[in-house]
């Protein structure tokens, strides 16, 4: 019996490895960013518009990848001047039609594979996003926009607020969990005009 | 029949009075739910010999010994030495399809995913198979090097950010009491959030009368992230899944389950 | 279109439930532009008498699902469920009472 204990208690903490990480948020790193890439690259194949290259990180993925969304500020605020100095706004007034919009913010459609290329797409809006008190069923990961522009206004300023704002989110605010409409090539200029109605046009259910 | 539903309604009310709508919907949806004949198409289809040696899937090991069903569902994804990787159910039983019945993968991987009118052979075996762990305690792979190493790689999946889009499988599962549309999120690197939900796929959507499973999952939260597709079984689909699973490891399997 | 039915029947006190799974695509009118495809009739016998003749319609979802109740039964009683659509197919499930 002796001789048989240390055995046992041998084999037990063999079979005992140690509990895995379960509920714990990983730090990646740069070389784990690579590491995924490259598995992506292996175990993923393109259809439709969903090109390979979608797996392939850009500045913004990466340096939000390594921070677990929570870059330092220095860092954050630079990449933030940059994009926004990239987004072409055009000129003259940025609020197109409202009804347009509420038709865009409705659609989740866009950019998946099984999205034809070419077709219209919209922006998810009610997907995270109160809009229209009309529609109830709207989702809650990003904040509340009922009463949007009757809260802010319409001067020139705003219009640009937002017209940027759903250009690139990122350019606001880096780890924005909101997708790049223009920036991704997802929206139309006039499309994201119409978006912008649909916040700021006094006339809009949005400022009802 | 009017007066048949009628009877079913009231049968329903009785033992529902102190529920909350929600869990009242939960069961009135899981009561009415024709997930059982999934089960039994997949069985005819467990035993029916088929391939270049016409030989049936009854000696399918997956992972308990050939042939044995009972409490397997429940301990996948798990590491396979004749594979010598770690597969989750579907992957394993497109393995036997290979191994036993002699089929090309090719052939055997030409239609996964079915529809309403016609589902899988892999959606109505996947069912059948799962049916086997009904109460069992869902109990991964998570010793074998292989299978820790497969749960790091799900879990940086999980967190990675990429896409058109930006998003990662936590842009919609990372954050309490969020909502996309009417439909409540579940947090899946929580194991209280993560237990229910491994415990019920593959699961029978009443909105579409389809039957899915869990690679499906995986394959249309990609879809809906903007990303490329991911190949059926992969290391990444099943890394995903195993730590999902693990993450939700313990509950009682309680599927195929019932969704909106 | 005959895919396999399912039928459980269990005896209660004074009462026999009955829960019975139909594989049908149920398709309406306007799923369909006018070729719908639905379940019309279900009938339910016990012991070769028939004790249900109902209709259902196209508002019915597809793979139908139903729970009813019988007043009295004894063990092994044979409950047989038919259905008969609109297009005259057919099918039908028996279960001894349990």
């Amino acid at each position: 019996m002796k001789r048989i204990l240390p055995l046992a208690a041998a084999a037990l903490l063999v079979s005992c490895a140690a509990p895995l990480p379960v509920g714990e948020r990983p730090k990646l790193s740069e070389r784990d960013l690579d590491e995924v890439t490259a598995v992506l690259k292996r175990d993923f194949h393109e259809r439709g518009q969903a090109k390979m290259e979608r797996v392939e990180l850009d500045e913004v993925q990466r340096l939000c990848n390594v921070h677990a969304d929570n870059p330092p500020a220095e860092q954050a605020r630079a990449l933030e001047a940059k994009l926004l100095a990239a987004i072409p706004f055009p000129s003259g007034s940025l609020i197109g039609d409202w009804k347009a919009g509420e038709k865009i913010a409705q659609s989740g459609r866009g950019a998946m594979w099984s999205d034809k290329p070419g077709e219209a797409a919209g922006g998810s809006c009610y997907n995270c996003h109160e809009l229209s008190p009309k529609t109830t069923s709207f989702g809650t990961i990003g904040p509340s926009l009922r009463g949007f522009g009757k809260l802010r206004g319409s001067t020139p300023e705003m219009q640009r607020y937002a017209y940027g704002k759903i250009w690139n989110a990122k350019a606001y605010n880096l780890c924005s969990q909101m997708p790049r409409l223009g920036h991704s090539k997802t929206l139309t200029e006039q499309q994201i005009k119409d978006l912008v109605a649909l916040l700021l046009d006094p006339a809009s259910p949005v400022n009802q | 029949m009017r007066a048949v539903a009628l009877l079913a309604a009231v049968a329903l009310a009785g033992p529902a009075a102190a529920q909350s709508q929600f869990e009242k919907y939960q069961q009135m949806t899981a009561e009415g739910s024709p997930v059982e004949l999934f089960e039994m198409e997949g069985e005819a289809l467990w035993r029916k010999p088929q391939g270049p040696r016409n030989v049936s899937l009854e000696k399918c090991d997956l992972g308990k010994g050939p042939g044995v069903l009972q409490g397997a569902y429940a301990a996948l994804p798990r590491y396979f030495a004749d594979a010598d990787r770690v597969m989750d159910a579907e992957t394993r039983i497109l393995h036997c399809m290979v191994a036993l019945q002699g089929r090309s993968l090719a052939e055997a991987s030409k239609r996964l995913f079915g529809n309403a009118d016609n589902p899988s052979e892999m959606e109505y075996l996947t069912a059948y198979v799962a049916g086997h762990s009904r109460g069992v305690r869902m109990t991964p792979g998570t010793e074998h090097p292989k299978e820790r190493a497969a749960f790091a790689l799900g879990q940086k999946l999980f967190y990675h950010r990429a896409g058109a889009w930006d998003f990662s499988c936590t842009s919609c599962h990372g954050q309490e009491n969020k909502r996309i549309r009417m439909s409540e999120l579940p947090v899946l690197d929580r194991p209280e959030d993560a237990r229910p939900i491994v415990a019920t796929w593959p699961a029978y959507r009443v909105s579409n009368s389809q039957l899915k499973t869990m690679q499906w999952r995986i394959n249309d939260c990609y879809r809906q992230m903007r990303m490329p597709e991911p190949n059926f079984g992969s290391e990444a689909t099943i890394a995903l899944n195993l730590f999902l699973t693990a993450t939700g490891q313990g509950a009682a399997y309680n599927g195929p389950g019932t969704k909106r | 279109m005959a895919g396999p039915m399912k039928m459980r029947a269990t005896l209660g006190n004074g009462f026999t439930d009955v829960r019975v799974l139909m594989t049908h695509p149920m398709s309406t009118e306007q799923q369909t532009k006018g070729q719908p495809h639905f379940i019309q009739n279900v009938t339910v016998k016990v012991n070769g008498k028939t004790v249900i003749e109902g209709e259902i319609s196209q508002a019915v979802s597809r793979n139908p699902v139903f729970s009813f109740r019988l007043a009295g039964g004894a063990k092994g009683d044979k409950i047989e469920v038919s259905w008969l659509d609109n297009k005259g197919d057919t099918n039908k499930t028996e279960a001894a009472v349990a």
